[in-house]
């Protein structure tokens, strides 16, 4: 399998290491939230819950052995193409800035 | 650790044993003085793609052959009369040559001795050279002569699925009696057991186009897309091109195909960007372009040459692939039909024309295919007699007619063959004609061909599903990998003239899709043939066993037995009845057992489906796969900056994930690790001592937002953090799970330099690099590993300041009020040499851990204990070290196991309730937060002489150990000499509450329970004044 890198280009796999489900979000980190069931559920799910679907799928990667970059890759799972790739920092800073108050 | 391995991977001489050498000796003096030279009485007197001017010697079971350059041990075996090869997996039934190529199902030997055998070798593939020793498997004594023989005897009751049967009851009996008898009995070569003294290396081949197989159509596609100039791959898996070219007695533009082969080469070699790849299996194929191939460098000399691997697995990346794999003719299943001497009509066809070899003297050809009219010719023109061609169809095309009268040659049109006679060789087969009637015919060379199976397994391995094709009898691909095509055989184009322009237009095509322009290569002109075939998936009343797959010995009585009991999907049929495993994957027999499979089910083949084809295409040694990565070279040892100090010193050494460090100094006299242990923390403590520990992981964080990133990621606040000072941090994972621990130090506004443990630097690392990028991409950090640039080194114990301000060079002022317990700094040492110095410990003493740029590490640390000589300093290694930090409750990678939450370990004080960090929230389940989770306690023994040991479970004191009276372990233990006697730290339940409270700490494996007193972690100076003042 190769990766085309947005900052190196295209690597084989070997220089990757998969973290998994990039379409899940971090809930809102505010210290002072209700402990209640639906903020626990909320962590749960940003935990532990991942779809395992059949097809394009957008997943982390880290590009461990090259320039240290996550990535974030669509995939298909089950033809192992390789839709896209883009840089974490961009989907992330696309996504608006986190939910965290400065 | 044994560093014995290292040194296995340098060549070194040939290994022949004593015996196997003195006997080639002598024997090449007798081929030498002639009779050997007479041995190959097969060899045909002209002809032949061989060197025939030098001879070549070798021994088969300990007997001299001689050959020629050229040769396959098969073909060199059969030149000397020898078709007896080997015995049988399961019924050890005496068994020849079938192939001549890589699906050879019988004819496997070990080939070389000593460290260098390998077993399962397939002589036909393997290259004669001078030297070369085989030998049969699977026999006992002897291979004309194998007890094991007996197995045939109970061939009734060993049908397919026998083990599972058999062998059921009594069940205590399957590991140690029934599974090693087994295994003994049906079995194939012995690994060789010493280490491959051969290297083997791996290497990364970027092209355009790969072309897989030199053939007819692989040479045409290399030629079209070679001459549009892109870089082009040719992979043969032969030591020559040619394919079937050089096999068959073919005729292109007005010359003899293994002419046009020459010419192919000759201008192939002259294209600059066109690599040939002789040797070389395509065994793989993977994601986006990517193949693997295996290259057998110098498996056909005795020993590589210096600094030349045996084996070169290719990591081949290619933007297009031509696969001309070609094709595998398939035996026909009748009576008896592996005996030594039945070979496949094309194999017959590949020994007579390119190796000059007949196989026989007195042939009978038993076909389904026009295509033995080719072989009634070239048996006819080595001048072998043809007592019968037998054509199992009733209309025989007039090719053959043609063919058998100019030879001579009886033509029994609508026969079958229903059994083959003799043991050893072949003497004769029962032929029943059309009329039904059955009569004996004399021979002692059976050529079959059943038809052709497209060899498509790398067009399947990433799940491509192929096309049953009822012209063909085969499966076809489809559902090709992204990038491939294919071209010839492979495809079901079997005639010569299809392959060659499939081969030219394939070829061309892959290189207009890699942009390349270019004119359709000119397509030789042929002779003519046919190659049309009907099936014949078994003679039907036949005697004697009738094999459809002769590796793993399954019969057509197995397949319909399997059939019969249920195991009617085709994984299924192959599991139950091995057919197609083993070796050889079942190249010549998956078609024949999946249709009769189909027959039996009464279902057409198309239904019935083909089995999954996996990598790799032919057996890859494991030496192949590990490259050089083997021993040091797998696994190598990282070394701190004293290492080799520490080595001159004596040290003895242990392995810390990658880092080997100093686990404790030996001083003469003492005779065990826990003297000189005791010694190192009374040093420590008493004196000072000098521990290296570069091998913690040290991170630069940089950045405006240094700080807010820190809260994040650690769970307390690190904005108040003055410049200049140092803190103990706790990060979790997300899941509220501690993840690593480490001190966190200011060195500027915006600049952080935080450690981690030495087991989870790389992963902490990764976490932070994902919280900045894609947690948080707005904050302004960034990350550097700097765990290699600089050494680090704790210096613990009350006269440390005394050695420190020998180093720390003059300007810099390191009194307690100057610089404090948890003060950090930059400063000088040595006269200029820029430092760190942090004032932390680890041990509970007065302790600093100073920094210095790695390369100047092994000076530093010199001297360092020649300027603590006067206060009597002392190395102290990671045995020392963990004790202390048990002696202090301090938490480590025993505690700190993934399981263990900061409360667990009495560190839910560090959790801050005034901002967000990753853990925060799950930290707090009600899970995590019950009061009966085991925590963190100190263990101490009630008799203090007793040992305490890591792993003893503890249970109440007024209870029966048992599983459910189970109330935690022991995590950590160390020898205390400061206390003297065992202490040890463990997670127990609501353990804070139940200080001073007796328990068992059993520890039923290495025996005993021992009476331990629950109590604070922190055994040794809980106020902490000594490392303040």
């Amino acid at each position: 399998m190769r990766i085309d890198c947005c900052y190196c280009g295209p690597r084989g796999h070997e220089e990757f290491v998969y973290l998994g489900d990039a379409t899940v979000e971090r809930p809102n980190g505010d210290p002072n939230e209700p402990r209640d069931e639906a903020a626990r559920q909320r962590w749960v799910d940003y935990v532990y819950l991942r779809d395992n679907p059949a097809g394009a799928h957008r997943e982390l990667w880290h590009h461990v052995c090259g320039c240290r970059a996550w990535l974030v890759v669509t995939r298909n799972s089950v033809t192992h193409a390789i839709l896209r790739v883009e840089a974490a920092r961009d989907v992330a800073l696309a996504r608006g800035l986190s939910p965290n108050p400065r | 650790m044994s560093d014995q391995t290292s040194s296995s991977h340098r060549p070194k001489p040939p290994q022949f044993s004593r015996a196997g050498q003195s006997a080639l000796v002598e024997a090449r003096g007798q081929i030498d003085s002639g009779p050997a030279r007479r041995r190959q009485s097969n060899r045909l007197p002209t002809g032949g793609l061989i060197e025939r001017a030098q001879t070549l010697t070798f021994t088969f079971d300990g007997q001299l052959y001689a050959g020629h350059p050229g040769d396959t041990l098969a073909s060199a075996m059969l030149a000397n009369g020898v078709h007896l090869v080997g015995r049988s997996f399961k019924y050890h039934r005496p068994r020849g040559i079938l192939t001549a190529g890589p699906e050879e199902p019988n004819a496997l030997v070990e080939l070389r001795e000593g460290a260098r055998r390998e077993p399962n070798t397939r002589a036909t593939t393997a290259e004669l050279y001078d030297g070369l020793i085989a030998a049969s498997q699977n026999r006992w004594p002897s291979l004309r002569c194998d007890l094991m023989a007996i197995n045939s005897l109970f061939a009734p009751i060993m049908s397919a699925g026998f083990y599972y049967k058999t062998f059921m009851w009594p069940a205590a009996f399957w590991e140690k009696v029934y599974e090693p008898m087994i295994r003994r009995a049906a079995g194939l070569g012995r690994a060789a057991g010493d280490a491959d003294p051969d290297t083997y290396e791996k290497a990364n081949l970027h092209c355009d186009v790969l072309v897989i197989g030199g053939g007819a159509a692989g040479l045409m596609a290399a030629l079209a897309a070679g001459r549009t100039g892109l870089r082009v791959v040719l992979c043969e898996q032969d030591f020559r091109l040619g394919g079937r070219l050089i096999a068959d007695n073919r005729v292109l533009n007005d010359r003899s195909s293994a002419d046009w082969v020459a010419q192919m080469a000759a201008e192939l070699a002259a294209l600059p960007d066109v690599r040939i790849l002789l040797r070389s299996t395509v065994f793989g194929v993977y994601d986006h372009g990517t193949y693997a191939a295996l290259e057998r460098v110098n498996d056909h000399v005795a020993v590589p040459p210096e600094y030349e691997p045996r084996q070169r697995l290719w990591r081949i990346h290619a933007r297009r692939c031509v696969l001309a794999a070609g094709a595998i003719e398939r035996p026909l299943v009748f009576g008896d039909n592996d005996r030594p001497g039945v070979m496949l009509a094309g194999a017959v066809r590949t020994y007579l024309n390119r190796y000059a070899v007949a196989p026989g003297r007195r042939a009978v050809v038993f076909s389904t295919s026009d295509e033995t009219a080719a072989t009634v010719s070239d048996l006819a023109r080595a001048g072998i007699a043809i007592a019968a061609v037998i054509d199992a169809r009733g209309t025989v095309p007039p090719g053959i007619e043609v063919a058998a009268r100019v030879a001579g040659a009886r033509l029994i049109a609508g026969g079958a063959i229903v059994r083959a006679l003799g043991r050893a060789r072949v003497r004769a087969v029962a032929v029943r004609t059309a009329t039904g009637a059955t009569e004996q015919i004399g021979c002692d060379l059976v050529c079959v061909c059943g038809g052709w199976t497209p060899s498509i397994h790398l067009a399947s391995h990433l799940g491509g599903r192929p096309v049953w094709n009822d012209r063909l009898a085969a499966f076809i691909p489809a559902g090709l990998p992204d990038g491939m095509a294919v071209a010839g055989a492979a495809n079901g184009q079997l005639a010569l003239a299809d392959a060659l322009a499939a081969g030219a237009a394939v070829g061309l095509e892959a290189a207009h899709q890699c942009g390349a322009s270019g004119q359709p290569a000119e397509v030789p002109a042929t002779d003519g043939e046919s190659t049309v075939n009907t099936a014949l998936w078994r003679v039907r009343s036949a005697r004697g066993k009738a094999f459809v797959d002769l590796q793993n010995d399954v019969t057509d009585e197995d397949v319909a037995l399997a059939g019969h009991e249920g195991f009617r999907a085709v994984e299924h049929l192959k599991r139950y009845t091995t057919l197609g495993m083993a070796t050889d994957q079942g190249k010549t027999s998956n078609i024949t057992g999946l249709a009769l499979m189909a027959e039996f089910t009464a279902k057409p083949i198309a239904q019935t489906g083909s089995t999954t084809f996996r990598p790799p295409f032919t057996p890859v040694a494991i030496g192949a796969l590990a490259g050089s990565h083997r021993g040091k070279e797998f696994r190598p040892s990282r070394l701190p900056p004293s290492h080799s100090w520490a080595c001159q010193r004596g040290a003895h050494f242990v392995e810390a994930g990658q880092w080997l460090r100093a686990q404790f100094f030996p001083q003469p006299g003492e005779t065990d690790w826990l003297s000189s242990h005791n010694r190192e923390v009374r040093t420590v403590r008493s004196r000072v001592g000098l521990c290296d520990v570069s091998t913690l992981g040290k991170i630069d964080v940089q950045g405006a937002d240094a700080a807010e990133f820190l809260d994040r990621v650690y769970t307390s606040s690190w904005k108040a953090l003055a410049i200049g000072k140092a803190r103990y941090g706790l990060m979790l994972r997300e899941d509220g799970m501690v993840l690593d621990d480490g001190t966190i130090a200011r060195l500027a506004a915006g600049r952080y330099v935080v450690t981690t443990t030495t087991a989870n630097a790389a992963k902490v690392l990764a976490h932070m690099e994902l919280c900045a990028q894609w947690l948080w991409p707005e904050l302004d950090v960034q990350l550097s590993s700097v765990t290699d640039t600089w050494a680090q080194f704790a210096l613990a114990g009350p006269l440390a300041r005394h050695v420190l301000s020998k180093v720390v060079d003059g300007q810099h002022a390191i009194s307690d009020a100057a610089f404090p317990y948890l003060a950090a700094g930059q400063l000088t040492v040595m006269g200029g040499l820029p430092a760190r110095l942090f004032r932390i410990s680890y041990s509970g003493e007065l302790a600093y851990e100073i920094a210095v740029p790695a390369g100047y590490g092994e000076t530093v640390w010199r001297h360092m204990m020649e300027s603590g000589r006067e206060f009597g300093i002392e190395p102290y290694g990671t045995e020392a070290l963990g004790s202390m930090r048990i002696e202090k409750g301090h938490v480590a990678g025993n505690e700190i196991n993934g399981q263990t939450t900061a409360r667990d370990l009495g560190l839910g004080r560090m959790l801050s309730g005034a901002k967000d960090f990753v853990g925060r929230a799950m930290a707090q389940r009600p899970g995590l937060m019950a009061a009966d989770r085991p925590r963190l306690v100190g263990l101490k023994p009630v008799n203090r002489q007793d040992r305490l040991r890591a792993g003893a479970h503890f249970i109440r004191a007024d209870a029966k150990p048992s599983g459910r009276e189970d109330e935690g372990y022991m995590t950590s233990v160390a020898f205390s000499p400061t206390l003297d006697h065992w202490v040890g730290l463990g997670l127990l339940v609501r353990g804070p509450e139940r200080h001073g409270e007796r328990v068992h700490a059993c520890d039923p494996v290495r025996g005993g329970n021992v009476a331990v007193e629950v109590c604070h972690p922190v055994f040794y100076d809980p106020a902490g004044e000594r490392l303040r003042g």
